[in-house]
């Protein structure tokens, strides 16, 4: 019997870290100090903590090796020895104390947080049913098909108190007693993994680490509303989680936990997946489902029948996020009291963040729904590296509102997202500092979502090009002062008048870092200045005379012969000139650091 | 059909429980801007324009919105312009402005709504226009498609699925990108396209439009002279010339729906090739004649092979293209003259 | 047709078969499929994958010529599950147990073996078909055009009446017109042996061969539709698809005569006359020696048009009268120039029975006159005296010979948008359905048509090929008029024959190739269309374009019924040219 098992996360992004080869050579080194009887690898999920990958985690003492290498494979092989030593090396170090940390289980990334739907992420292999079941996998199945009655799970799930966690957050046990008081003998089950937001990645480190809990979820889902078949909806772009959900669903059906007969219990229910198209939109209900229908993804406009009323091939259907379903097999263990007791009055449970951006420890994290913007930033987080200050957060992905740092005492739940601008959206959570513009951020984020615009309603499609429009002339120094007001107005429209969320978000950033930074957007447009110097447009590159030391080397790199100067002569910038390529600042030598970017674009000539 | 009464702003209406909001104010006379709903079709939602306010519930777009028993409904008003303005300005911001080089000048509902809207000149120049250049597709010999006056309202994509069940076209790409396509974007002749010109007839601008149809001076009720549908039509007549045609809505055949050949065929009959005189094959070369001359010729030819054969010598071949009132004196003439050899074409 | 064109898109089940609408009646292809998107069940039963197929819940892609095996399985399919209609056979209709005895030996895997259509295909159509609330046919000239049309339509027929589907809304039978006016031609009595509203014309003293079989065939014609037995109810209509021979009444004929005699002042024959076929093909003692051809193009249209050439120029004297000089026109002695229906008054009758206005909208072109105008000063020349001053006029003389049809359809009431026959008086509202509280016969036959192989025109070692033809949606008839616009000629230019790229490989053919494709009776050219719309062993060709004139090919022989001609299918020979 193994008296050690190694944990190497195999998520996407552990892989792209080189896991895979770090796996292989472990393996190699194990079997060649013969300790394949005692230690046994195991492959899991990503743990989260993208910022320390890859991580090998050394169970049952729960040592931690972060950063590991292919290279350290022999000396983390030689340690389980029976004589073997912890490689303090390879420990964690605190980025704010700069303590090492052995174990997992005191590094703050992990202790601050809660982890449920993430819970066997990182500890069991997601190829192995054996590994779910072992702990405590399809318990809740079984106990739902063999005590419970339909609306027995609808109640738990209502009294759970569980909202739907793809950022609309309707109440889900609502939505599912809806789907089953439809009549009809043809439902179905429709589960959303088409994660479009770029920078979030808990769906798919869900299916990665724990796609059991997915299915168990949709099963139960199927026998609380009545529905037979699942469908799955996954992006094509997650080849890996498409795989091991695929795995899932075939061992699901082998152990009989899918089938004509579901445990034996006469209820039939099978899952299949469908491969999205890729499209941002498409993770809206209508549009998922016009696209899994085969047909142009674009989002019906209200009003019109739910989709739990006339959902896919115009059946009652029950749509819910990946994590929204791995949270059920919990309510049914648990108890929906327990679910209950967790999060804030209206927003129960945990939620999942894919923290990034200008922050120390990046990763995804789940923290029970409540906590402040702040514990997330700073306690988990890390706050921000580099000695930077802190300037805003923006959350829910592209669409999501931007918050100062006067917020950040906002509780993490539904509601106060939204009434403070943003929302909870996708899970996406990116930190800016003090070094980034907030208007090229808005400009940034409603590029990516006005190019995703699915362009059947004017306001969307034309109202977000037109605010685009707009802010590229702000931040190129083209900018009029009532512009802000035409931000404000276009904006407010496309958000009460487009047909779906997308459009109806896509103003947010914009209007948010109006309402927050408006100071910079008079900046741009009244001084023509980019205080975050960004802006192209809008900043100066300067040579500092007292840090030159003229070493010609600016001056011969400079592709617009811009630079004046010679040896031994200070170097001078041709502001008519330049480009504002930033060569300048990226060849002068750390040393001398003589190249500054200032804001605006009048330059007083020092000395 | 059952009705309900609901309040359109000062207007009490009695309306059928099925009409949509929309459809119920259009029927009273009550304009609210649309775009993209057509009557012969689903609603789609996407213009935006149509936003009403339900008084108690909030802003709601009148075309997807059912009628309801009791319900006051506000088809103007503070919020409702706003949004309403917004949408209309955007897109007349980004379309074609030269209206007098427009096919649909004059017949164009996007004209419409910048009438209702009341166009404020200081408003739009605040607006960046979008400049797109995109080919026109000409391909078909009967219409042309002019993407750079679409306001993708979606009306000829629905045409073409709801309507012909054909489904040549959709929407394609994303963002401001967004156009009407064939699959794989290829020239609309090399598409499924049977060119029946139902979406040409339906575009509210000036983005389908036909090519060398000229706007009639009258029109004349009458059939399609092609297939045995028997499809109501309106010929649009200019000066001694067939110029345009259309599908009569009324009629029960076809509801105004036409094929290819009966919208855009009527070529035929101005033909240089037509018939205009008698002729007669003299040394086997046709000669034209009076209708005297053809006729007694004709007369004496029939009377004389009958004398020599019988009455049974003449045998009539009759047309299923001409009328009924022709058919019966075809087969009454020969009839009278002794003989039943008389058929047409039924069987061919 | 049973029905009108109104009740299509509400059709619970549709069958198609022999005809391809969204190319030969676009509108009513429409409409079949918007039945498809309101949730109508399609069978399509075609050797051909005519693009209806394409959205039908089955296909049955039969061999040509198989169609009475294929039917009379369906009946069997529907029979043996007991899905037939109960209540609608024994209150409706008589032999149904001769039916059921015949169609027992057509099993689904029998039939398979005949038709090449798998047997499970077989059964699901007879079930979709069967069970949904309403069943429409849709058929026409690949129904019809062959040696055994009748008896294919009887077969179908037996369909529609096993499955209670004749005389209600949404079912029925569409016989698909071609042209605008067939059904009035016909119901005008431009057939030789009736009158208006098939009032028989001749009577029964005539015995001979030529008789007999002419009056089983027209009693059986399918593309006749109905026929009114004079002096019946005339409310009523008796669909003729499963009529038996008529046995005449000698009183009925004569008095019908008697009544078109006074009302025309001339003594009316009673022989009957010569069939279209007859006219060039057969009896060539018997042949007329003068022709008279109005609006029509016998050179192009007709079977094995050699024959028709012959005839022609054998003929003492041809009149044509058209608005083109066409094909056959350059056989005629006297070319007689017509006016279009845009320069005149009158009306058509539609696929539906619908008597519609034209109304003349613009002047003749030239010296060119109305052809009721030319037919009158014609027939002044013979003494006739009339004196007919409009349309309408004349049209009100039908009503009054035919009220059993037309009594009710004064110009006046048209002008509102047109009445389907029976229209008996003039508070009638005409008949949008036939056959809804009874036939005419008062019961509905079973008629009993066994599946016979292909004799006529089979294929063989000399000729492998299945030559069928077909419609294009841009062209009309033989081009005299969608020939003359630009539009539609640029749209498809020339005749291409479908066939399978397998077959296409096999005789080493490419794409822009001409083929030359001989039949039994001569040889056209064609470039060609790969395409797997046709399967391999069937070429497909419209009858379009004059220079690649298809119906040079085919077989004249026909139906013993009907006299329609078999022109869907001959065997041929393909060679590169």
């Amino acid at each position: 019997m193994p008296v050690r098992t190694v944990l190497l996360g195999q998520g996407t992004c552990c892989i792209s870290a080189g896991a895979k080869q770090i796996s292989a050579a472990l393996r190699e080194e194990i079997a060649r100090l013969d300790l394949a009887g005692t230690v046994q690898v195991k492959h899991t999920g990503c743990r989260g903590f993208s910022q320390i990958d890859p991580v090998v985690i050394i169970e049952p003492e729960g040592l931690l090796y972060s950063e590991v290498k292919v290279d350290d494979a022999p000396e983390i092989a030689r340690s389980l020895l029976p004589q073997g030593q912890p490689i303090e090396r390879l420990f964690y170090r605190d980025p704010v104390t700069d303590r090492a940390i052995p174990h997992h289980r005191d590094i703050t990334f992990y202790n601050k947080q809660q982890r449920t739907v993430l819970k066997n992420c990182g500890y069991i292999d997601p190829e192995e049913i054996d590994d779910y079941l072992a702990v405590g996998g399809y318990q809740a199945l079984r106990k739902v098909l063999s005590e419970m009655t339909p609306e027995q799970v609808i109640e738990a799930v209502k009294r759970s108190g569980l909202r739907g966690l793809g950022g609309g957050g309707f109440p889900a046990g609502r939505k599912w007693e809806a789907c089953r008081r439809v009549p009809g003998d043809e439902k179905y089950v429709v589960c959303n993994a088409d994660e479009g937001d770029p920078g979030a990645f808990q769906d798919r480190s869900v299916l990665e680490g724990d796609p059991h809990s997915v299915v168990e979820g949709m099963i139960i889902a199927g026998y609380a509303v009545g529905a037979t078949k699942g469908y799955v909806y996954v992006r094509a772009e997650y080849p890996l989680a498409v795989k091991r959900l695929g795995i899932a669903i075939a061992e699901a059906r082998e152990r009989g936990f899918l089938g004509e007969n579901v445990l034996g219990n006469g209820f039939g229910f099978d899952i299949e997946i469908f491969q999205g198209a890729g499209a941002f939109v498409c993770g809206e209900s209508t549009a998922l489902t016009l696209s899994l229908e085969g047909a142009r993804g674009m989002p019906k406009p209200l009003p019109r029948p739910r989709t739990t009323e006339v959902g896919l091939w115009g059946r009652p259907t029950l749509l819910n996020n990946v994590k929204t379903f791995a949270n059920i097999r919990w309510i049914i263990n648990k108890g929906a009291e327990w679910f209950a007791s967790q999060g804030t009055e209206k927003s129960k449970g945990t939620a999942i963040f894919s923290l990034t951006g200008k922050i120390t420890n990046c990763g995804l994290i789940e923290v029970p729904m409540g906590i402040t913007l702040r514990e997330i930033i700073f306690d988990i987080g890390g706050g921000v590296p580099g000695g930077r200050t802190f300037k805003a957060v923006q959350t829910g992905g592209p669409s999501g509102g931007v918050l100062p740092e006067g917020l950040l005492g906002t509780p993490i739940d539904f509601d106060s997202l939204t009434a403070a601008g943003s929302m909870m959206g996708s899970g996406g959570m990116v930190v800016v500092d003090e070094d980034t513009c907030m208007v090229d951020l808005a400009r940034y984020f409603l590029d990516f979502t006005q190019k995703e615009s699915c362009g059947q309603c004017s306001l969307c499609r034309l109202g977000s090009v037109q605010m685009l429009e707009i802010l590229n002339a702000i931040t190129e120094g083209n900018g009029r002062i009532e512009d802000i007001d035409l931000l404000i107005e276009l904006g407010e429209s496309v958000k009460i008048g487009s047909i779906c969320g997308l459009g109806q978000s896509a103003p947010n950033p914009v209007l948010s870092t109006i309402r927050y930074f408006r100071e910079e957007y008079e900046s741009h447009i009244l001084e023509k200045k980019c205080p975050a110097r960004v802006c192209k447009g809008l900043i100066s590159y300067i040579i500092v005379s007292d840090k030159c030391k003229a070493c010609m080397i600016c001056l011969r790199k400079c592709p617009v012969e811009a630079i004046k100067g010679g040896k031994k002569e200070v170097h001078v910038i041709d502001q008519d000139k330049c480009t504002r390529c930033g060569v300048c600042l990226s060849v002068c030598p750390e040393r001398f650091g003589a190249v500054e970017i200032i804001p605006g674009r009048e330059v007083k000539i020092h000395g | 059909m059952d009705k309900v009464v609901l309040k359109l702003d000062d207007l009490e209406v009695m309306a059928n429980k099925e009409d949509t909001i929309l459809q119920a104010a259009l029927d009273h006379g009550i304009y609210i801007p649309h775009l993209c709903y057509h009557p012969d079709l689903k609603p789609f939602g996407g213009c935006r324009l149509c936003v009403v306010e339900i008084e108690g519930r909030g802003l709601t777009i009148s075309c997807k919105a059912p009628v309801e028993e009791g319900i006051a409904v506000r088809t103007e008003g503070p919020e409702i312009d706003k949004m309403r303005r917004v949408a209309a300005e955007l897109l007349i911001v980004n379309h074609y402005s030269e209206c007098l080089q427009c096919a649909r000048n004059t017949d164009c509902k996007l004209q419409d709504i910048a009438a209702y809207i009341g166009i404020e000149e200081g408003r739009l120049q605040r607006l960046k226009r979008t400049a797109r250049d995109l080919p026109l597709d000409d391909s078909n010999p009967f219409f042309i498609r002019d993407p750079n006056k679409c306001v993708l309202c979606g009306i000829c994509v629905r045409t073409c699925e709801e309507i012909n069940g054909v489904g040549a076209i959709d929407f394609a790409f994303r963002g401001l990108d967004t156009r009407i396509s064939t699959l794989k974007d290829k020239p609309i002749v090399e598409s499924r396209c049977e060119s029946c010109g139902e979406c040409v007839v339906r575009c509210p601008v000036g983005a389908l439009v036909p090519q060398n149809m000229r706007k009639p001076e009258r029109e004349v009720k009458s059939i399609c002279p092609y297939c045995g549908t028997g499809c109501g039509i309106y010929l649009g007549i200019r000066g001694d010339k067939i110029v345009s045609a259309r599908g009569d809505r009324d009629s029960v055949v076809n509801k105004g729906q036409l094929c290819v050949k009966g919208r855009f065929s009527y070529d035929f009959v101005n033909h240089p090739d037509r018939l205009t005189t008698p002729l007669i094959k003299r040394n086997g070369v046709f000669v034209e004649a009076t209708w005297d001359e053809a006729l007694d010729l004709v007369t004496a030819k029939f009377k004389e092979a009958q004398e020599k054969y019988g009455p049974e010598a003449l045998a009539g071949l009759s047309s299923a293209r001409v009328t009924n009132e022709e058919n019966y004196l075809f087969q009454k003439l020969l009839r009278s003259l002794g003989t039943n050899s008389i058929d047409c074409c039924a069987r061919l | 047709m049973t029905n009108t064109v109104d009740e299509i898109a509400g059709a619970g089940a549709i069958l198609v078969t022999g005809i391809n609408p969204t190319e030969s009646q676009p509108v009513i292809g429409y409409r079949i499929r918007q039945a498809v998107r309101n949730g109508a069940k399609l069978i399509v039963a075609d050797p051909r994958r005519i693009q209806l197929a394409e959205i039908a819940d089955v296909h049955l892609q039969f061999k040509p010529g198989t169609d009475i095996a294929l039917f009379n399985a369906l009946a069997h399919v529907i029979i043996k599950e007991g899905l037939q209609d109960q209540e609608y056979i024994e209150t409706r209709t008589q032999d149904f147990q001769h039916l059921k005895k015949m169609v027992e030996k057509y099993t689904p895997d029998y039939v398979a073996k005949i038709t090449g259509v798998a047997a499970e295909k077989i059964i699901t159509a007879a079930r979709l078909f069967a069970q949904a609330d309403s069943g429409s046919i849709f058929y026409a000239m690949g129904v019809t055009q062959h040696t055994c049309g009748t008896e294919n339509v009887v077969a179908l027929t037996n369909l529609s009446l096993l499955t209670g589907n004749l005389g209600k809304p949404h079912a029925g039978m569409y016989p698909l017109r071609g042209q605008n006016n067939v059904q009035g031609a016909c119901d005008m009595g431009c057939l030789p042996n009736v009158l208006t509203g098939y009032q028989p014309v001749h009577s029964d003293r005539d015995t001979g061969t030529y008789w007999q079989r002419l009056k089983g065939a027209v009693s059986r014609q399918p593309s006749a539709v109905s026929r009114e037995e004079a002096g019946a109810d005339s409310s009523v209509i008796e669909s003729i698809e499963f009529d038996e021979p008529i046995s005449l009444n000698m009183s009925v004929s004569d008095t019908i005569r008697a009544k078109f005699s006074r009302a025309w002042g001339v003594e009316l024959s009673d022989v009957p006359g010569r069939t279209i076929a007859e006219m060039f093909h057969y009896f060539p003692h018997r042949r007329s020696r003068i022709m008279y051809i109005m609006g029509e193009n016998p050179v192009l249209t007709s079977p094995q048009a050699e024959l028709v050439r012959e005839a022609l120029e054998d003929m003492d004297f041809v009149v044509v009268q058209d608005i083109f000089l066409n094909e056959t026109a350059q056989y005629a002695d006297v070319v007689l120039p017509a006016a279009s229906f845009a320069e005149k008054d009158g009306t058509f009758i539609n696929t539906e029975r619908r008597v519609q206005l034209i109304r003349r909208a613009i002047k003749p072109r030239g010296d060119s006159k109305a052809d009721w105008e030319i037919i009158q000063e014609l027939a002044n020349r013979f003494g006739l005296n009339w004196n007919y001053s409009s349309a309408e006029e004349i049209w009100d003389e039908v009503r009054e010979l035919t009220p059993h049809y037309f009594g009710g359809m004064s110009y006046e009431r048209l002008d509102a948008g047109g009445l389907q026959w029976p229209c008996t008086a003039i508070d009638h509202p005409g008949t949008p359905i036939l056959h809804k509280s009874k036939f005419a016969r008062g019961i509905g036959q079973f008629s009993t048509v066994e599946y016979r192989p292909l004799a006529a025109d089979a294929t063989d070692e000399d000729y492998p090929f299945i030559l069928t033809t077909g419609r294009k949606l841009y062209h009309y008839h033989t081009r005299t008029m969608t020939g003359k616009s630009d539009g539609l000629n640029s749209l498809i230019k020339e005749e291409r024959m479908e066939i399978n790229p397998q077959d296409a490989e096999g005789l080493g053919l490419d794409a822009e190739d001409t083929v030359k494709v001989t039949s039994r009776r001569g040889s056209i050219k064609s470039k060609i269309n790969l395409t797997d719309r046709v399967p391999p062993g069937l070429v497909c060709m419209s009858f379009h374009f004059a220079e690649s004139p298809v119906n040079v090919l085919m077989n004249p022989a026909v139906c013993n019924m009907s006299v329609a001609s078999g022109l869907k299918s001959c065997g041929v020979r393909i060679e590169k040219a």
